[in-house]
């Protein structure tokens, strides 16, 4: 009998991943479409900042959404209706993220093809979306005031892998021990570049702040 | 709660390899997980365990972690620490300008056919 052969592999898991997102990032830099991965908690208020945002922007750029999700495809249907832009629904089929292959599948629907801005709104959870890279040119998150400030420090990888962290609800911040300033704190603790907008997508507040700032990236994007 | 998405990427890596070197069967799978890599390792081998008898290549294969500790180098003081006892801060000198050396690898070390 033959005895035990050890192969030698010293791989990380996600090499291949991070390979296809390269050549996802440097195929969308030659199409000039900007692709921001948006994630957060489960009713954070991805779909209405998303909403707020897109009717601020959808006259000056050409905007489509991909909505991933475990099941259903209300949130594809919703921001269609609220929006009128192009939105689809990716299955991720019982897993809890989006790596760079089933992205780029999403992108190759034909009703995405001459965007200048693709949002992913990837599956709402603060733990396995920022273990992928999706091939996005910017990874952007959304915590909301119920949440609490401290979430920077719980789910470390989830912040330090984001350059714009949205605090939406502020409405609601007389009802919460939410210190807003402790929180960039924390945000800078875990990444001193990250650009922390306050919004409320309840009302509208802050998120010309939030759109401007994508527009502004969109159009570095596609001129240098 | 990844765990099985990253199981499936072993999967795919390992039937690579087992291909490449003409194997038929993988008797172990030995993994180097980072303290701090948000992977469980319980949960690891659990999905491991499911995942694995699903596939003829892999039937009653062994899945062993190695855990690496974590340990964050400081920029201000140039000592080590350990990450999960003391975080982002140095402990040595209160420095922020601290860095992961360690800790966050999610890797397959080798296989056994």
């Amino acid at each position: 009998m033959d005895g035990v052969r050890v192969i030698e592999i010293k791989k990380s898991v996600f090499a291949d991943n991070d390979r296809d997102a390269e050549a996802l990032r440097a195929e969308l830099k030659q199409r000039g479409v900007y692709l921001l991965n948006l994630m957060s908690s489960p009713g954070s208020g991805k779909t209405t900042t998303l909403i707020r945002t897109i009717n601020l922007l959808k006259d000056k750029i050409r905007i489509a959404v991909m909505e991933a999700d475990i099941d259903s495809d209300v949130d594809a249907v919703k921001i269609r209706e609220a929006t009128g832009i192009p939105s689809i629904q990716l299955h991720t089929g019982g897993m809890c993220h989006l790596d760079a292959e089933m992205t780029r599948q999403g992108l190759d629907n034909i009703a995405l093809a001459d965007a200048d801005l693709v949002v992913l709104e990837n599956v709402g959870n603060l733990v396995c979306p920022a273990e992928f890279d999706t091939g996005a040119v910017c990874n952007a998150m959304i915590l909301s005031v119920p949440e609490g400030d401290d979430k920077p420090l719980k789910y470390p990888l989830m912040f330090s892998v984001c350059d714009v962290v949205v605090i939406n609800k502020m409405d609601v911040l007389p009802y919460f021990d939410f210190d807003l300033e402790r929180c960039r704190e924390y945000v800078r603790l875990r990444n001193p570049k990250a650009r922390v907008i306050p919004v409320c997508a309840k009302t509208g507040e802050g998120v010309d702040a939030f759109a401007a700032w994508l527009l502004e990236e969109v159009r570095k994007w596609k001129e240098e | 709660m990844h765990e099985l998405g990253i199981v499936f990427y072993i999967i795919r890596d390992v039937k690579q390899v087992a291909e490449e070197n003409h194997v038929g069967h993988v008797s172990n799978v030995v993994m180097d997980i980072g303290e701090v890599s948000t992977v469980i390792p319980e949960y690891l081998t659990d999905c491991w365990r499911w995942a694995a008898d699903r596939e003829e290549l892999l039937k009653g294969c062994g899945l062993k972690v190695n855990v690496i500790p974590a340990v964050t180098h400081c920029d201000g003081c140039g000592q080590d620490y350990g990450t999960v006892q003391h975080g982002k801060i140095c402990p040595h000198c209160g420095s922020e300008n601290t860095w992961l050396l360690r800790g966050n690898e999610v890797e397959i070390k080798e296989i056994e056919v």
